[in-house]
C-alpha cells in the first residue's frame, strides 16, 4: 500500500510542477493544488499505513494494542489541509483579480515588474 | 515567568482581532494597533530581560508535557528576534497612521499588519516544526494580503510571483516534515536534535536537511530562488515593504540558524560548506543586481538579498565568533533595512516617485533627511562607526580565523560594492539638482511627525549600536553560545519530561 501511495506522490508532484511550469496562470493555480495535496499525501504516507487497527484504547486493559495507526500524522494532515484550502481560495482570488488587472492569463505578460 | 511567552503572540492577535472588530472606525482602529504595538514592544523587552537571566524561557502548551505537546521556547536569540519584531512593528504602526491611505484602512490594512506580526512572532517562539509551519502559512497568507492591498496591476503581477514561490516552498516544508516524522517519529526541535543523532540512515537525514534548507532558503530570498523578492517587494505600500524587508525574509533566516544549530549539526562538513557556497553567491547575485537598478525601492530590495549572504556565512562558518557575527548582523539589519524603506517613503511622499531620474535637489532642500539617510546608507555599506560596521567586521574576521578566504575576499567586495549603490541614491536623490519639471516639485513640503518619528529613532538606534555596541555584542555572545551548545535548549524543554 505504501509503494502505491509512494508512487501517487511522485505523480502528483510531477504533474503539479508541469502545471506551474505552463504559462496560463489558470493551470499555476492547478499545480499549486496538486502541490499542497502531493505534500499532504507525503505527511500521511510517512508514518506507515496501518490496516484496521484504530488508536483506541481499550476500555478494560487501558492500554494501547502494539501496531495501531499513529493518529498524529493524521491530525497533522488535517490541519495542513485546513491551511492549503485557505491559501488556495486566496490564490484562485488572485488570479482573477490578476487577469482583470493585466487582461490577460499568460505569465509571459506579467513581466512589468522584473525589469 | 514563562507565561510572558506566549503574550507577544497573543497581543498582536488580539489587536488583529479588535481592529477587526472595528471595521467602520477608522480612528479606533488606529489606536488599537498603537496601543497593541506599544505593549508589544514592553512585553518584548520585559522578555528578553527575563531571557537574559534564566537562560531559557519554555512554556508547554495545555500542560502536555514535551514531546508530545506544542512547546514555546525562548532563547537569547528568539527573544531578540522578539524585540526586533517588537521595534520594526511599533515604526511601522506609528507610519501607517499618516501613510495609509483611508481605503485601504478600510480593507483590513491594520488587521493583516497585526497578525502578520502574530505569525512572525509564532515562528520565533516555538518549539515545534510543524507549528513553524503554521506560524509561516499565518505570516504568508497576511503577507499576501497586505501586498495585494490596493489592487493595482504592478501588484497583481508582483503578487503573483510571489505567492507562487512561497507556496512551493511550503510544499516542500509540508513534505520534508512528513518525512521527518516518518524518520524519527517526533517533531519537537529538542527531541529531534537527541533523536537525530541516532538515526541509521544518515544519509537520509542529509536529504531531509538540504529540503529544510531549500523551503527556508526561499522564504529568506538566498540564491538561487530569490527572484520573486525583487518582483514584489518594492510594489506595495511604503510601510508594507518596510516591514516585508525588515522581517519577513528574517523569518527564513532564523529557521535556518535554529535548524542547523540544534537539529541539522550531524554531518556540518556538508551542510554548511553548501550554506557557504550559498552564502557567496546571494551576496555576489543581489549586490550586483543593484548596480543595475533605477528605482529606489528595488536597489533596497536587492540589497536585501546580498546582506542575507553575510547572514547565511556567518551561519556556515559556525564558530562561536561567526555565530556573534551572524546574530549582530541580523539585528543591525533589520533595523538599517526597516529604516531606509520608511525613508525612500518620504521622498515619495516629497517627489511623487521612486525612480532616481527623476528625484533630485533634496539635499538643498531638506538637509536633515538627507543627514538621516546618510546613517542608515552608509551603515548598511559598512563604514564605521556604525552599526554595520561592526557587523561586518566580525562575521570577516570569524571567516579570516577559520582561514575562508573566499567568503572574506567577496564579504569585502559587497561590501565596497553596497557602497556604491548607496551612493548612487546619495547622488542621484540628494545631492544632484532636481531635474526641471513643471510646475516643479515641492520638496518644502511639511511632513507629518507619525512619519518622521520612527525613522528618527531608527536612525537613532543605528547610531547607538554603533557607538556602543557592548550590550549588544554580550547578547549576541550569550546567543551564540546557547545556538553553539544545544544541550542547554534540549534540557530546558525536555526537562519535564525525563
Amino acid at each position: 500500500m505504501e509503494i502505491v501511495l509512494a508512487c501517487c506522490v511522485g505523480i502528483l508532484f510531477a504533474s503539479a510542477t508541469f502545471m506551474m511550469l505552463r504559462r496560463s496562470i489558470v493551470k499555476l493555480v492547478m499545480g499549486l493544488i496538486m502541490l499542497s495535496n502531493a505534500a499532504n499525501l507525503v505527511i500521511f504516507t510517512s508514518a506507515g499505513v496501518v490496516h484496521g487497527k484504530p488508536p483506541l484504547i481499550d476500555e478494560v486493559s487501558k492500554t494501547v494494542v502494539a501496531g495501531v495507526a499513529d493518529p498524529l500524522p493524521q491530525a497533522l494532515v488535517l490541519t495542513a489541509i485546513v491551511i492549503a484550502f485557505g491559501v488556495l481560495a486566496f490564490s484562485v482570488v488572485l488570479i482573477r483579480r490578476a487577469y482583470e488587472e493585466v487582461g490577460n492569463d499568460d505569465t509571459n505578460q506579467m513581466n512589468g515588474t522584473d525589469t | 515567568m514563562s507565561n510572558l511567552l506566549f503574550l507577544p503572540i497573543f497581543i498582536s492577535l488580539l489587536g488583529g482581532v479588535l481592529t477587526l472588530s472595528f471595521w467602520r472606525s477608522i480612528r479606533w482602529q488606529k489606536r488599537v494597533t498603537l496601543l497593541s504595538a506599544t505593549a508589544y514592544l514592553t512585553v518584548a523587552v520585559l522578555l528578553l530581560g527575563e531571557v537574559r537571566q534564566e537562560g531559557y524561557l519554555v512554556l508547554q502548551m495545555g500542560s502536555w508535557a514535551a514531546p508530545f505537546g506544542i512547546t514555546l521556547v525562548a532563547d537569547v536569540l528568539s527573544a531578540t528576534m522578539i524585540l526586533l519584531t517588537g521595534i520594526v512593528g511599533f515604526s511601522a504602526a506609528l507610519y501607517s497612521m499618516a501613510s495609509i491611505p483611508d481605503q485601504h484602512v478600510r480593507f483590513g490594512y491594520f488587521s493583516l499588519l497585526q497578525l502578520l506580526l502574530a505569525g512572525v512572532s509564532g515562528a520565533f517562539l516555538t518549539g515545534d516544526v510543524f507549528n513553524l509551519f503554521v506560524w509561516f502559512e499565518v505570516m504568508l497568507l497576511s503577507s499576501f494580503g497586505l501586498l495585494t492591498l490596493g489592487g493595482e496591476r504592478n501588484q497583481m503581477e508582483g503578487a503573483i510571483k510571489y505567492v507562487t514561490i512561497n507556496l512551493f516552498s511550503s510544499a516542500i516544508f509540508l513534505s520534508a516534515i512528513g518525512l521527518l516524522y516518518g524518520t524519527t517519529g517526533t517533531l519537537n526541535m529538542a527531541d529531534l536534535s537527541v533523536k537525530l543523532v541516532g538515526v541509521e540512515e544518515q544519509g537520509l537525514v542529509n536529504v531531509l536537511a538540504l529540503m529544510f534548507m531549500v523551503s527556508f532558503g526561499i522564504k529568506a530570498g538566498a540564491f538561487p530562488l530569490f527572484f520573486w523578492l525583487p518582483a514584489s517587494y518594492h510594489t506595495p505600500l511604503v510601510a508594507v515593504s518596510a516591514v516585508f524587508a525588515g522581517l519577513l525574509t528574517k523569518v527564513g533566516v532564523y529557521a535556518l540558524y535554529r535548524f542547523f544549530s540544534v537539529i541539522f549539526i550531524g554531518d556540518i562538513a556538508y551542510t554548511h560548506t553548501i550554506i557557504l557556497w550559498i552564502g557567496i553567491l546571494t551576496m555576489l547575485t543581489g549586490v550586483l543586481g543593484a548596480a543595475a537598478q533605477f528605482e529606489f525601492r528595488r536597489i533596497l530590495s536587492f540589497h536585501i538579498i546580498s546582506q542575507i549572504g553575510y547572514m547565511l556565512i556567518a551561519l556556515a562558518i559556525f564558530t562561536p565568533l561567526a555565530i556573534i557575527g551572524g546574530v549582530f548582523y541580523i539585528v543591525h539589519h533589520i533595523i538599517v533595512k526597516t529604516n531606509l524603506f520608511l525613508i525612500s517613503g518620504l521622498t515619495y511622499q516629497l517627489s511623487g516617485t521612486h525612480e532616481l531620474k527623476a528625484m533630485g535637489g533634496f539635499y538643498r532642500q531638506r538637509p536633515w533627511l538627507a543627514l538621516v539617510f546618510l546613517i542608515p546608507a552608509l551603515s548598511l555599506a559598512g563604514l564605521p562607526p556604525l552599526s554595520g560596521f561592526f557587523a561586518k567586521f566580525i562575521v570577516i574576521q570569524a571567516g579570516v580565523e577559520v582561514g575562508s578566504w573566499w567568503a572574506v575576499g567577496f564579504g569585502l567586495l559587497v561590501g565596497l560594492l553596497t557602497l556604491f549603490s548607496m551612493i548612487k541614491i546619495w547622488a542621484e536623490v540628494f545631492w544632484k539638482a532636481a531635474p526641471e519639471t513643471d510646475p516643479p516639485v515641492d520638496l518644502t513640503a511639511k511632513l507629518s511627525a507619525w512619519m518622521l518619528t520612527p525613522v528618527v529613532m531608527l536612525a537613532a538606534i543605528t547610531v547607538a549600536i554603533g557607538l556602543y555596541g557592548e550590550p549588544l555584542y554580550q547578547l549576541a555572545e550569550v546567543a551564540a553560545s546557547q545556538l553553539l551548545n544545544p544541550q542547554g535548549y534540549i534540557d530546558a524543554v525536555l526537562g519535564g519530561a525525563r
